[in-house]
């Protein structure tokens, strides 16, 4: 952990705020997926309440599969997977997004909960932060 | 909640997005390419009056101004400078920008 | 209210800049507090000293320098997003510091409002 770091955590010891971060574009076309990712596990080095949306696009961050040796660059899908031992375990995905694209629950390569708009939309309205890429 | 969309209507699909989320009592503020929604005639001009009936709707002044489109803006839509916009994000309890 | 702002694309490509510098502007203006700048993705490059916009248009970067010049506000390159753009601290503009995401999440604790700007 670098000084800066240790120096803000204590900072800001004792105060928690609801984060969310929505994510709607896909991964690979744009760095969003993946520079959005390491603000994620940033933020549980603060001890966050930590949330993260999957709405349009984004969803497909979360597809099974993701084979990147063609590409010639780094896979970083099991980083979702990888949440769950930085104690983020509240990952939403919106229903519809996933519907409109022709995927289930079953083509996710982590856990989620699935959800109606309606659903998210008032789990949005409580964040204190939402931060989108 | 402060809603911020930024992007055309015929180029992205946040506000479309934003508009399924978006809570009676909230508050949406076109800003740069979003301002194009808030013309008479654009293709978001049904989902808008529909919105407006349950969030209030804003548009950056500025943006509208820049892109020659002040003289169009749909009835309803407040207009904003960028002080106003400061004032939104302070009067509701969070922000979220559809990017 | 102490604000925080999000800046997520780099200078003249897109409008994000621009528009939160404005908004930064205005909120100091009406008397608000800038918790902090934090620049992102493509926004490291809003850091750098060598930009040499044409002379009629708008200088960005030192508009930024400028801010935090008359106003202490605190403007921070994301280390790991600018190492990847090729940017160091040789290269920082006036005003501009390099730290990690860390800061971020602080201005989002700290602040009362954190307002993104990006694509």
């Amino acid at each position: 952990m670098s000084e800066t770091q240790q120096a803000d955590e204590e900072q800001v010891a004792g105060k928690v705020k609801k984060f969310m971060f929505v994510n709607r574009k896909a991964p690979y076309g744009t760095i969003y997926a993946l520079e959005g990712l390491e603000v994620v596990l940033i933020s549980a080095a603060f001890d966050q309440d930590v949330s993260l949306a999957f709405v349009d696009d984004g969803v497909y961050q979360l597809a099974k599969g993701q084979q990147t040796k063609p590409l010639e660059v780094k896979n970083f899908s099991p980083a979702y997977r990888a949440l769950e031992g930085y104690d983020i375990e509240k990952l939403y995905v919106e229903r519809e997004s996933l519907e409109a694209r022709g995927l289930s629950e079953a083509d996710l390569l982590v856990d989620v909960q699935v959800m109606p708009a309606a659903e998210m939309a008032v789990l949005m309205a409580v964040q204190d932060v939402v931060i989108s890429f | 909640m402060l809603h911020i969309v930024n992007k055309s209507p015929y180029e992205r699909n946040a506000l479309e997005s934003c508009l399924r989320f978006a809570l009676p009592g909230s508050a949406l503020l076109l800003i740069e390419d979003g301002v194009y929604a808030a013309t008479r005639g654009s293709v978001a001009e049904a989902g808008l009056r529909e919105a407006m009936q349950r969030l209030e709707v804003y548009a950056l002044q500025p943006d509208l101004e820049a892109r020659g489109m002040a003289e169009r803006v749909l009835d309803g839509v407040r207009l904003v400078d960028y002080g106003g916009f400061v004032d939104l994000v302070c009067a509701q309890p969070s922000c979220q920008s559809w990017l | 209210m102490k604000l925080g702002i999000l800046v997520n694309e780099g200078p003249y490509t897109h409008e994000a800049s621009d528009t939160a510098y404005r908004f930064a502007r205005a909120a100091l203006e009406k008397g608000h507090k800038i918790y902090r700048v934090f620049f992102y993705h493509d926004g490291v490059n809003n850091s750098t000293k060598y930009t040499e916009p044409p002379q009629d248009d708008r200088h960005i970067v030192n508009r930024w320098s400028k801010l935090a010049a008359e106003h202490g506000v605190d403007l921070v390159v994301c280390v790991a997003a600018g190492l990847r753009r090729g940017i160091r601290d040789e290269l920082l503009a006036p005003g501009f510091r390099i730290s990690g995401l860390g800061q971020l999440v602080e201005a989002g604790i700290q602040g009362e409002r954190l307002v993104v700007f990006g694509d």
